[in-house]
């Protein structure tokens, strides 16, 4: 148990130096505005892949809808921010968003959960497909606003009789604008530090040994006393609120939440499922350094139009195989032991 | 008073009647056998003990208390375990954590109490490894502890099934085919180790074999069920010289 510690903790310090020498050189100015903005949604790719992880790869159970909790996380609180923008000072206002987002994205985690978690295989991901894409179109339509007459909502333009002086929070297809700019990379990183924590703890106690039990073994599982339903729920719930805070990083990163389907459909669901994958399923810090890498890439190579996704498309394979390949596998494994024989205080891999 | 008593238990699927009438009594520290030829409802017997399957009819009692048609998890907290026939250890964790799977009801501490590392996350970790250890040590795993269970060779993960079971401090296990796979040797070794854990935990164990050697060998009393039904019950040696049991086996 000891042994693990250093290990654990050390990925926490390389996220912390990271952003010390990020941060450190945005000061400095020696990075490009284009590089400066791709840092906070890089940081909650990142926490969402970690949330994916968390029910893919410790629960076990295939979720393609996982967007959708990003997007309930990033209206809520972009509701709640925009009804107290008034009223609250900024850090305060930002806390309380986070809140917000994670209780939405936990609450609809665990309604949806009752029915999903039933389902096993190809049900499942279908399910959680649906809810996603029907998340992100009822919030695409709908038109919510507050005025002195309490709430209005409507689905279209027409029926939406909203008092001048009051409040548009979602304008149907144009999303909600005005959202306060809260996000910054520092809070995005402690965000992911705190997720990592979280997730990291959860998994080396005793409910993540009966998470994992679940995954491995369900029916060995419930006969040695696990009980299935709750630790499954447990897993998927906490899953979709680390999901809703990355999407309290998306909300408060822009000034109007539109075309949202670009961010939270069905690709999205599908671009954290591969972060997943190739960061290696049930390996919570790969996703994290899959993320970051997978989210720069294309982006960096902007300049390069023509070539980006034919070398995305490289890089992905070439990941697949570092990862999966047996002969690089027992490569990785050969070096690791030479590492440890050298050096006998260094933890051992997980 | 018998520790498990089971009365008139019957289940069919789809019109096929699998097991019909079952009865049993068995008394504390017993060592039983249930044998009988392929299919003849001896597994679907352990599933109905243990929750698996809900019976048509019938009462499953243990130690006085009916556990009839409760769920998997609660008969474990109640006091049955069982191994299976094909071996389902968590693979993906390693030994320890196999075993401390098992531990899980007996030592529970709150969610938050693991995600935020509380002293009562510490104290408890502490007594669980100190406890999977102490059952490793029972079953000459212990120098296994760290190895992925799904590494252990053939015998060691049957022990390990057997081992976890143990954990959540059982009155009766249920062994479905423990020598199933072993070489003479390891055989040999296994009689030993469940004659040693029913003397060490006060344990009363129901085993399903087809290995004679190991039937005749340690259990006490024997069931035999043919086609759903019980063919003959009583001492080992005297129902194993039955001319039914043994027609069942070889055919006429």
């Amino acid at each position: 148990m000891k042994k693990k510690l250093p290990e654990k903790y050390g990925f926490l310090f390389v996220i912390f130096l990271f952003w010390l020498v990020l941060t450190l050189l945005s000061r400095a100015g020696m990075l490009t505005s284009h590089f400066s903005s791709l840092l906070v949604p890089m940081t909650y790719y990142a926490i969402a892949a970690v949330a994916l992880n968390l029910c893919v790869g410790i629960l076990g159970e295939l979720s393609i809808g996982h967007a959708g909790f990003m997007c309930i996380g990033a209206f809520s609180s972009a509701i709640f921010s925009l009804l107290t923008r008034q009223i609250l000072p900024g850090g305060v206002r930002f806390f309380l968003a986070f809140v917000v987002g994670i209780l939405f994205a936990a609450l609809f985690g665990f309604l949806i959960g009752i029915p999903v978690l039933r389902l096993k295989g190809d049900y499942l991901a279908i399910v959680t497909l649906a809810f996603g894409e029907i998340i992100k179109n009822i919030l695409q339509a709908v038109y919510l606003g507050v005025d002195a007459d309490g709430v209005h909502i409507a689905l279209n333009m027409t029926d939406f009789r909203l008092s001048p002086d009051g409040i548009t929070l979602i304008k149907g297809a144009q999303g909600v604008s005005g959202t306060p700019r809260d996000s910054s990379f520092t809070v995005a990183v402690i965000v992911l530090l705190l997720s990592l924590i979280i997730v990291q703890n959860l998994i080396d106690s005793r409910d993540g040994r009966a998470i994992m039990s679940i995954r491995d073994n369900r029916i060995a599982a419930e006969a040695t006393g696990i009980h299935v339903t709750h630790y499954k729920m447990l897993a998927f719930t906490i899953s979709a609120a680390i999901a809703g805070a990355a999407g309290v990083l998306f909300s408060h990163n822009v000034t109007t939440m539109t075309n949202i389907s670009n961010y939270f459909g069905y690709n999205a669901s599908i671009m954290l499922l591969v972060y997943v994958v190739l960061g290696g399923i049930g390996n919570i810090r790969g996703s994290v350094v899959a993320a970051m890498i997978l989210y720069l890439l294309p982006e960096m190579m902007r300049g390069l139009n023509r070539y980006r996704m034919l070398i995305y498309a490289i890089v992905l394979i070439l990941m697949m195989l570092f990862n999966w390949a047996p002969a690089l596998v027992a490569l990785r494994k050969k070096l690791w032991q030479r590492i440890r024989d050298r050096r006998p205080a260094v933890g051992k891999e997980a | 008073m018998a520790l498990l008593s089971i009365d008139h238990l019957s289940i069919s699927f789809g019109g096929l009647s699998a097991v019909y009438n079952f009865e049993m009594e068995l008394e504390k520290g017993e060592l039983h056998g249930l044998i009988g030829p392929n299919g003849a409802g001896k597994t679907t017997v352990f599933n109905l003990l243990t929750g698996v399957y809900r019976p048509d009819e019938g009462i499953i009692r243990l130690d006085g208390t009916d556990i009839t048609g409760h769920a998997p998890a609660q008969i474990s907290g109640e006091g049955v375990a069982r191994t299976f026939q094909n071996i389902r250890l968590f693979k993906a964790l390693s030994v320890i954590d196999n075993v401390k799977v098992g531990l899980h009801a007996r030592f529970p501490y709150g969610t938050l109490a693991g995600v935020l590392r509380l002293p009562s996350y510490r104290r408890m970790e502490k007594e669980i490894d100190d406890k999977a250890m102490e059952i490793l040590e029972v079953f000459d795993l212990g120098d296994k502890r760290d190895v992925l269970s799904s590494n252990l060779p053939y015998g060691a993960q049957r022990k390990l099934e057997i081992a976890r079971a143990m954990a959540t401090d059982p009155k009766l296990l249920l062994l479905d085919e423990p020598a199933a796979g072993m070489n003479p040797g390891e055989t040999g070794e296994l009689m030993d180790t469940i004659r040693s854990i029913r003397d060490r935990f006060d344990l009363t164990i129901l085993l399903i074999e087809h290995d004679m050697k190991l039937v005749s060998g340690i259990c006490e009393r024997l069931t035999v069920l043919n086609f759903g039904q019980i063919l003959a019950h009583g001492e080992t040696r005297q129902v194993l010289n039955d001319p039914e049991v043994i027609k069942a086996y070889l055919g006429d």
